[in-house]
């Protein structure tokens, strides 16, 4: 299927007397004609807007596109700046915690909810419904009942524990804790349809052969389940690792990345720096870095599926 | 023997019970937030001040409902409330997955069927801008929607969300169709049928499973979307994504939760609506990106 397809033979027939006619080569450039905007889209849009943007991290573009050159002044600016540096701390806290909890959280709900549960379905629902919610809407949520005068800590005095203290949200030490509860609680369900997608495709008869041999019911998970999700692991981490990478909406609603910029992300930076504080160039730098973040996790990933995808043939 | 037996028996159902009992404290956890969210959004403003967080409402009333959708003053717009933001994120959202998901309906037909020198390079570099980090493209498309007179409007929005869309659609569409048999578009083909006949009556009928799922997906993606809402709208043009963060965060004077609950609600209705009622599809779409087919 590598070349296109045949002609009919009729149309073969004609071309062999006649020129083919420009009816004929029209039709037979339609697939490329069909794909171009497309394309175009891929080739301008993504490639280009790329370069473009790796080319304005090195000019001295301010609140506009400007293409004077400074080498590498805005990403030593950028790595200067102790506001970009807390927040790529924030990220890697909170891109680990948010991969791992979500995790664990999505492959024990999986094998619980793999035991022949009643009621799985309306479960399942209930698990991955926050996947469907805007992070926006989680944040406004999560941002009411973390608010430590009416929320949860608000709750637990009123249940009589009168030194409850939850005020993540509030402070500057704990702030970017609070969006990993957020976050998790919004995507560790879509971690657990993964897992659960993955744990029905395990092959039972490995299974029945492991149990025929007196091996419990936790080897079997330790030693032949879990180690066969392997590329479930793989493409759950990738997923969340992006998740995590491009996280802009959920922080900015629900800490704004305060206290101060204590729970700042790169995007957050990168959107206020490039659009409301005028300072294009660097803003363009930590996107540049942004994009290096994202194409260090998923270049090994994209190679070990084209390689897997070549073995299968 | 029996003793035993029974023993065994006695330890499988409290197994049974402790399995049963974590799954339904983690579906609270799950559900809690939405309750609370729901009742607060019917309570007043002293029930929330003086009741508890979670509790029985002592009062009901669609007050904040109507406050949220068509009263509340956000930002210095002269149109109160929610309900001009709701509108601009159908009018992004309709065209936006109406176009996304013909070009990807077409483009994956190609790829799978009428594959030409460089096509599969073509895929393998489209592939890429689903994973993309928007911000590595927000400022040259902030710089071009500029340019062609598209900046702050909605078909600028509509472009932005079709141009880093159609990678996902495309990709539903081709996955799904190198999975049907090569010989239904051959066999057509001997009989003379062309490109487009061929989609239209044979291809197009077999594609409702996957439009499902592009649809269901693409409409998730943008109606949540709010990066591109922020960066690429002007105040006549913000969706409700944007228009809700104004509203939390602009209110002046007391924080009246009530009605940010209800605008929370508001803005996440048809997406929950569409999760609803077609939440199978909706698993696959969000399982399609990642585990493979």
């Amino acid at each position: 299927m590598t070349q296109s397809p045949p002609l009919s033979e009729p149309t073969r027939a004609v071309r062999k007397v006649h020129k083919p006619s420009l009816g004929d080569r029209l039709a037979e450039q339609i697939p490329r004609l069909v794909v171009s905007p497309t394309m175009l889209i891929a080739v301008v849009f993504i490639y280009g807007f790329m370069i473009w943007t790796v080319v304005l991290s090195f000019s001295t573009s301010r609140i506009l596109p400007r293409y004077e050159f400074i080498g590498w002044q805005n990403y030593q600016r950028l790595f200067g700046n102790e506001r970009w540096m807390v927040a790529l701390t924030n990220l890697g806290i909170y891109g680990v915690l948010f991969v791992v909890i979500c995790l664990a959280i999505g492959l024990l709900l999986a094998i619980l909810l793999d035991q022949k549960i009643r009621a799985e379905g309306f479960l399942r629902t209930v698990y991955l419904y926050p996947m469907a919610l805007s992070f926006i809407v989680t944040g406004t949520v999560w941002k009411w009942l973390l608010n430590p005068s009416v929320g949860i800590q608000r709750f637990g005095r009123e249940l009589g524990f009168e030194n409850f203290r939850f005020d993540w949200l509030v402070s500057s030490d704990m702030s970017i804790y609070t969006v990993v509860i957020a976050a998790v609680w919004q995507s560790s369900g879509f971690v657990m349809a993964l897992f659960l997608a993955g744990l029905r495709g395990v092959d039972d008869s490995i299974i029945k052969a492991a149990q025929i041999d007196g091996a419990s019911r936790i080897t079997v998970y330790t030693r032949i389940i879990i180690p066969s999700l392997r590329p479930v692991f793989f493409s759950a981490i990738i997923m969340l690792a992006h998740i995590a990478i491009k996280s802009f909406d959920l922080a900015l609603a629900l800490t704004g990345g305060g206290p101060g910029y204590s729970s700042d992300l790169p995007a957050i930076f990168m959107y206020q720096f490039s659009f409301t504080r005028g300072q294009m160039g660097v803003g363009a730098a930590s996107a540049v870095i942004m994009l290096m973040g994202v194409m260090a996790i998923l270049i090994p990933y994209l190679y070990s599926e084209l390689r897997v995808k070549k073995d299968d043939r | 023997m029996t003793v035993k037996h029974s023993n065994r028996r006695y330890s499988e159902i409290t197994g049974r019970a402790v399995l049963y009992a974590i799954l339904i404290i983690v579906a609270i956890y799950y559900l809690i937030p939405l309750v609370i969210m729901i009742s607060t959004s019917f309570r007043d403003m002293n029930d929330i001040r003086f009741g508890h967080l979670i509790d029985l409402p002592s009062s009901f009333s669609f007050e904040a409902w109507r406050m949220a959708w068509s009263e509340v003053q956000i930002g210095a717009r002269r149109q109160l409330g929610l309900r001009p933001y709701f509108i601009n994120s159908l009018l992004i959202t309709i065209p936006a997955v109406t176009i996304s998901v013909i070009l990807g309906a077409v483009n994956g037909y190609v790829l799978s069927f009428w594959r030409f020198k460089g096509s599969n390079i073509f895929f393998a570099l489209l592939l890429f801008g689903c994973f993309l980090p928007f911000q590595a493209i927000l400022l040259p498309q902030a710089t071009v929607l500029g340019k062609i007179g598209l900046s702050g409007t909605i078909p600028g929005l509509v472009l932005t969300h079709v141009v880093y869309g159609v990678a996902f659609t495309t990709l539903f569409y081709r996955n799904y169709y190198v999975s049907l048999p090569g010989e239904l578009v051959k066999a057509a083909q001997l009989d003379g049928a062309g490109f487009w006949r061929i989609f239209w009556r044979i291809i197009l009928p077999l594609s409702t499973p996957i439009t499902v799922v592009a649809v269901i997906w693409q409409f998730t993606q943008i109606w949540n979307d709010f990066l591109f809402g922020v960066a690429f709208s002007s105040p006549q043009s913000q969706p409700v994504t944007v228009g809700l963060n104004n509203m939390v965060n602009s209110s002046t004077g007391e924080v009246r939760y009530n009605v940010d609950m209800a605008g929370a609600i508001i803005a996440a209705l048809p997406t929950l609506a569409v999760y609803v009622i077609a939440g199978k599809y909706f698993v696959r779409g969000l399982t399609a990106g990642s585990v493979k087919g």
